[in-house]
This record gives structure tokens, C-alpha cells and sequence, in this order.
């Protein structure tokens, strides 16, 4: 269902964005980049790293496995989509700046997100005991959704005191269809996300299964130690 | 609260000062960087617009609060290795300490060694960049205000490290990209500090204030949860 | 807090029946232990009433290092329940209320290398709400009171480690005393003074659980051995093979040795 709404919701997204919608006055067809570059930015960034946090407060409260798996699938998603955003600014500062790295606010503090939520994932990926690992986790991910608020917030002062702001994609004189595309993107690519980590959550609660099934052999496993022991401790 | 956290501080500065990691490592390291930043920024480059300033000169702040970020690594990291040897962080937890004085108390232990290194950073930045000092109210301000900054999260995302063999490597990935906006603003501030106008570093040490209450707070609340972990 | 010499508790575990006011202080019931996925503890069951001494005895690996760390609080209680001096481990603040009332000698010695033996103690004792004045005794008590105070604990041989180690946990007067392997490292004096302090310790009233491969002195000390193998305890003696669930068989009795 979400699957087919996501195709079909990209199909629409590449129809619109790159034929239907017109070239910009200024910038030509590289506009047609920020159909996905904004969306993917807002979704990658904000729902995502915002899942994550969700997740991470209900872990925190009730030790709910299922909100930790579902945090952890939605930072590996985000962090997807904030590469993307990464590389498609950086593919339209190209053209539009003659550079592909300015130091743009929004550039900026994507990088510094991006990397701060590799750290998250890095802590996910610790060879630590389940519960303590997710713990540690939960609480990097409050704290660093906060920081990713903060990180933007301040790179845009510390910017906009040097030079104006930068181009502003979603300008009052846009043009209908290019507000369409725009919202369209938002759409596709918000169905996307809730696709893909629907898959991705999928596959980390069946390794959960699997583990707490394991657990149960690997009991009986144990106890069996015991029977080895008395039989040795009988003899003697 | 305020006993637990002295008797933690007072624990870390004793193995501190009997050890001398901090005096003779940390702090070399420190007075090493800023002589390499020299380097790698030519001390006769001279600034466009204004030929009779170094460019060494403009961007002292910056290079000072980088080496003073890295060098706060180094002590982060030695502030949660005495407890991650000898089971001393099991120990830890069975005592009745409260988890937030343990959180303060390692962060102010950190705060003091950081301000000493600063002082000393500090002293071989005006010796080796040279740089006017403008309205040092506004300094002392940011001084204090990035340094609990950075001693407050520093110490929580050390904590969060703690107990892994790969924490070392860890710690900096963790902190760094969050200390960046403090590295922004403090850098901001003190160079209104050195060159005025102090109209605009007030703003960012603002922001250093509100960061560091922030963290002090994500600090007392998560180390319970954290010590509590079997 | 503790009442020196008070008969009853010496008494305790050969008294026909505890009597109905005293609980258990260790009470586990199909506790499981996981450790990275591996059954440490494949569901424990374990009473241990007030006064005794019990001796965990098994091979390397059997999960009594577990059990001593479940019974402080330290390792996490997965599955089956366990209370320990009245107080629920699977339950936060319960964890922390153990944590507090047990002490634990582990493997490691938990003392900062950089510190004299002295101020280890000092801080410990700090840490762990214990009267300033008890610190001296403890340091004479565990033999390091003289030359040793004022060297730092790098300097230190193992076995000088583990009675610094023990001058702390004498200053903190736990009701349980979990002591693993503590005879191990020592020389003859110094196992003579473990033994020493764990009837001292259950004299005033406290309980103890220890493991050791010493077995000959142990058996000694002990008032109940308990066999751990594959991850749980293995009730000795008169009471039937104690299948999974019916834990209510080693209740109280407690006359095995």
C-alpha cells in the first residue's frame, strides 16, 4: 500500500518536476532540484531525527523495545536522507554558485547533523548489552534532536550577520506549478521515508524475535551444563 | 547534591594532581597546537583590507578555542579512564552518591582543570598571535560561560562512552559536532572581546549561557538512568 | 543499625525454622541473566535466610560470579523475579536500595591507582555514607594501617589490593556481604582474616554469600554450600531434584552443610 503510494508518488514527483513545471528565470533548470533537495531536507532532517527523538523519550520511559527499534530505523533512514540533501545542494551550488561548497547556513548545519547523527548510529552499533546500548542510545537521541535545533538555529545567525540569506527556494514569486512540485516532493518523499522504514523497522523486530527466541534454547543449553557437573561431582 | 559532587571533584583533582596527566600532557598538547596553527597559517600573511594586521592576528579566537576543544578531549577522556579501570564505575553505583552530584562533580573537576589550561592557552595565544584585549568583562563572560559549555556536555557524552574499548575514538565523534555551535559563538564573542565592538559578542555569550544551562540540565537529568543500567 | 552481639542471628540458620517475622534476605526465583545474549543465570532459585553464610561452589563459568552481581544489583534480572533485603531487583528504585545495603568484593578491587591507600579508603567510605570514624579501625583491622597508608596503590601487590578493597566494605557495614573468591590472592594471614571478618560481619547481625575454590576452609565458614552448574544454583542434600518452577523446596531449610 505505502509501497505503491511511494511510486506512484515519485512518478508524479519526476513528471511534474522535471516537464511540467517551468524552468526558473534565474536559475534555470537547476531549480528542478530543489523539488527533491527541500523535501528530502524537511524529512530527512525534522521527521526523521523527530521519529528518533520520539522513539527515544518513550524508550526512556517504559523500556518499550518496539519505540527503540523504530528510533534506530528512523536515524538510518534519516541519515540517508540527509546525505542526499547534502549531495543535491551541493550539485546545485554547482551552477548556481560556481562552487560546489558554500558556506550557506542551511549546507552547514546539514553537514554538522549529518554527522552528529552518525555518532547516534555509531552508539547503536556498540558491542554493548542490548538493554544498555539502547539506553545509552535513547538518550543521545533526545538530546540530539535538541542539538540539531540548536546547531541550525545558531549557524543561520552566525551566517545572516555576514550576508543575507541565501536564495530562498519557496520564494512569494513562485510559480503555481512550482509550489505544486514543491508540495508534491514534500508528499512523495515523506511516503517514501514512512515506506522504507516501515521495511526497516520490519527487519530489525524479526532480529529481535529471533534473538529472544535464541534465548530460549540457549537456557536449555545451559541448564544441560548442569547435568555434565553432577555427573562429574557423583564420581568423586 | 552539592556534597556528592564535592567529594567526586575532589577525588578527580587528587588523582589529577598526583598524576600530572594534565600539567605534563594534556597541556604541552595544547601550547603544540596553537605553535602548529601557526604554521599552517603563515604569521606574515598580512589581512587585505587592513595590511597592518596579521591574519594570525584576526583569527586568534578561533584558533584558541580549537585548541582549547582539543585539548578538553584529552582531558574528557582522562576524566572518565580512572573510573573505567578496576571496576571503579560498578563501585560507583553501589555507593549511595546522588547520579546528579556524580555528573557535577566530574563536570566541575573538568571546569577547573579546563579554566587552568585556558589560562595558560590563553597566556601563549597573546604571546604567540598577538592580539589587543578590548573589553575583558565581555572575555571573562564567555570564558566561563563556553567552559561550562564544554566541561558539561563534554562530561555527559564522555559518560555515554564510557566503559567501551572503543571510547577513545568515540568521544570525539560524539562531542565535537555538538560543541560546534559553542566553538561558533565563542569564537564570535571573543573576537568582539579583543577588537570590539562589544555590542556583538554580548548576543553569543548570551547563547554560551543558554547552551551551558542546557546541558547542565540534559546532565543532572540523564546520569540517573545512565548509572541505573545493569 | 546492626546490634553487636545480638545471639540470634548465630543462631539463625540450625534454629528449627526461621521465624515468621524474618525474610528472607535473598530470594530468587527463576531468575534469568543475560549477559550479550548468553544465559549467565538460566533461571536461579535461591533462598538464603538471615545469618547465614553461604558458599557457592561450582566450575569456572557456572554463573556464581553472576549471582553474586544479580544479588548486588549490578546485573540486570531479565526474566523470574528476586528480592534481595526486601527489595524488588526488577524494580528501579528497589536496584538502588540493594545497591546501597550490599557490599560487594568483585574480581577487580575498585581502587584509583593514583591514590594512596589512605585516600582510597577515605573516598570509598565518603562515597558509601560511612562514619568517619570507622576508617581507622578498618585500616588497622586489614593490616594497612602502617607503612602502607601513604603508597599509592599502583604500588601495591595484589593481595594488599584486596585487603584495601575489604578496609572498604568493613567501613560500609553491609547487611549482605557478596564476596567472590576472597580468599583468592591472599596469603595465609590474610585468608585467616577473611574468615575472621565473615563471622565477625554475622555475628552483628549481617548475611553472607561467597564463592571460593578454597574449598577445605570455605566448608569450614560455611553454613550451607550451594552447587551452581549451568547457570543456577543446585539445591544439595535431603530436598528433591528441584526441577524448573518449584523453588518452594530449598525455602528455609537451610541445614545442608
Amino acid at each position: 500500500m505505502l509501497g505503491v503510494l511511494s511510486a506512484v508518488g515519485v512518478a508524479a514527483l519526476l513528471l511534474f518536476g522535471l516537464i511540467l513545471s517551468p524552468p526558473d528565470v534565474a536559475q534555470a533548470d537547476s531549480v528542478r532540484l530543489f523539488y527533491i533537495h527541500v523535501p528530502s531536507a524537511i524529512v530527512g532532517l525534522y521527521l526523521a531525527f523527530g521519529v528518533t527523538c520520539l522513539g527515544s523519550i518513550i524508550h526512556l520511559r517504559n523500556g518499550s523495545v518496539f519505540w527503540d527499534l523504530l528510533a534506530g530505523a528512523a536515524a538510518e533512514i534519516g541519515v540517508v536522507f540527509a546525505g542526499f540533501t547534502l549531495v543535491t545542494g551541493m550539485l546545485w551550488g554547482r551552477p548556481t554558485w560556481g562552487v560546489y561548497w558554500q558556506w550557506d547556513p542551511r549546507l552547514t548545519s546539514t553537514s554538522l547533523s549529518f554527522l552528529l547523527f552518525l555518532g547516534y548510529l555509531a552508539v547503536r552499533r556498540l558491542d554493548l548489552d542490548p538493554a544498555v546500548r539502547s539506553k545509552r542510545a535513547a538518550i543521545l537521541g533526545i538530546i540530539g534532536f535538541l542539538n540539531l535545533i540548536i546547531v541550525r538555529q545558531s549557524v543561520q545567525w552566525w551566517r545572516s550577520l555576514h550576508q543575507g540569506s541565501t536564495l530562498n527556494p519557496v520564494d512569494a514569486q513562485i510559480d503555481g506549478l512550482m509550489l505544486f512540485s514543491f508540495f508534491l516532493g514534500l508528499i512523495a518523499l515523506t511516503s517514501v521515508f514512512f515506506w522504507l522504514l516501515l521495511h526497516r523497522f520490519r527487519v530489525a523486530w524479526m532480529e529481535h524475535q529471533i534473538e529472544a527466541a535464541s534465548v530460549t534454547t540457549a537456557l536449555a543449553a545451559r541448564r544441560s551444563e548442569a547435568a555434565d557437573y553432577d555427573g562429574l561431582a557423583g564420581n568423586t | 547534591m552539592l556534597r556528592d559532587a564535592w567529594l567526586i571533584a575532589s577525588k578527580d583533582l587528587r588523582v589529577e594532581w598526583s598524576s600530572k596527566v594534565l600539567t605534563g600532557q594534556v597541556l604541552p598538547f595544547g601550547v603544540l597546537v596553537l605553535i602548529l596553527f601557526g604554521f599552517g597559517i603563515s604569521p606574515d600573511r598580512r589581512v587585505v583590507e587592513a595590511p597592518e594586521r596579521a591574519v594570525l592576528e584576526q583569527v586568534a579566537p578561533g584558533l584558541f578555542w580549537m585548541a582549547v576543544l582539543l585539548s578538553a578531549l584529552l582531558a574528557l577522556g582522562r576524566s572518565f579512564a580512572i573510573e573505567s579501570v578496576d571496576g571503579n564505575l560498578d563501585a560507583l553505583k553501589l555507593t549511595g552518591l546522588d547520579p546528579a552530584g556524580i555528573f557535577l562533580g566530574k563536570g566541575l573537576a573538568v571546569w577547573l582543570e579546563l579554566v587552568a589550561l585556558e589560562v595558560v592557552l590563553g597566556a601563549g595565544a597573546f604571546l604567540l598571535y598577538g592580539a589587543p584585549l578590548g573589553h575583558p568583562g565581555l572575555l571573562a563572560v564567555t570564558v566561563a560561560a563556553t567552559t561550562t559549555s564544554v566541561a558539561a556536555a563534554g562530561t555527559l557524552y564522555a559518560a555515554l562512552a564510557s566503559g567501551l574499548r572503543v571510547r577513545d575514538t568515540l568521544v570525539p565523534l560524539l562531542v565535537l559536532p555538538v560543541l560546534a555551535p559553542v566553538l561558533l559563538g565563542a569564537t564570535l564573542a571573543t573576537e568582539a572581546a579583543l577588537f570590539g565592538p562589544a555590542g556583538d559578542g554580548w548576543p553569543w555569550a548570551g547563547f554560551l549561557g543558554a547552551f551551558a544551562l542546557l546541558y547542565l540540565g540534559a546532565g543532572i537529568l540523564s546520569f540517573g538512568p545512565l548509572l541505573e543500567e545493569t | 543499625m546492626t546490634q553487636p552481639g545480638n545471639p540470634s542471628p548465630e543462631a539463625g540458620p540450625t534454629s528449627a525454622r526461621p521465624t515468621a517475622a524474618s525474610l528472607p534476605v535473598v530470594a530468587l526465583d527463576g531468575a534469568v541473566t543475560l549477559l550479550g545474549g548468553f544465559p549467565a543465570l538460566a533461571g536461579a532459585d535461591l533462598r538464603v535466610q538471615p545469618g547465614e553464610i553461604v558458599l557457592l561452589e561450582g566450575p569456572n563459568g557456572a554463573g556464581k560470579s553472576t549471582l553474586l552481581r544479580l544479588c548486588a544489583g549490578l546485573a540486570p534480572l531479565q526474566q523470574g523475579s528476586g528480592r534481595v533485603l526486601d527489595n524488588d531487583l526488577s524494580d528501579r528504585v528497589g536496584r538502588r536500595r540493594v545497591r546501597r545495603a550490599v557490599g560487594l568484593l568483585g574480581h577487580q578491587t575498585s581502587l584509583y591507582d593514583e591514590l594512596t591507600v589512605e585516600q582510597n579508603v577515605r573516598f570509598w567510605a565518603r562515597a558509601n555514607r560511612a562514619v568517619d570514624t570507622d576508617i581507622e579501625p578498618a585500616l588497622e583491622r586489614l593490616g594497612i594501617g602502617g607503612r602502607l597508608r601513604d603508597v599509592p596503590v599502583s604500588g601495591l601487590s595484589a593481595g594488599q589490593r584486596r585487603r584495601t578493597a575489604l578496609a572498604v566494605i568493613v567501613c560500609r557495614r553491609p547487611h549482605l556481604w557478596l564476596l567472590d573468591e576472597p580468599h583468592a590472592g591472599l596469603d595465609r594471614a590474610g585468608r585467616d582474616l577473611v574468615d575472621d571478618l565473615v563471622r565477625q560481619a554475622v555475628a552483628h547481625g549481617a548475611t553472607v554469600m561467597l564463592s571460593s575454590h578454597e574449598l577445605d576452609r570455605a566448608t569450614e565458614l560455611a553454613t550451607r554450600i550451594v552447587t551452581v552448574a549451568g547457570g543456577r544454583p543446585l539445591e544439595r542434600g535431603p530436598s528433591p531434584e528441584p526441577g524448573p518452577g518449584s523453588a518452594r523446596t530449598c525455602t528455609g531449610s537451610a541445614d545442608a552443610a
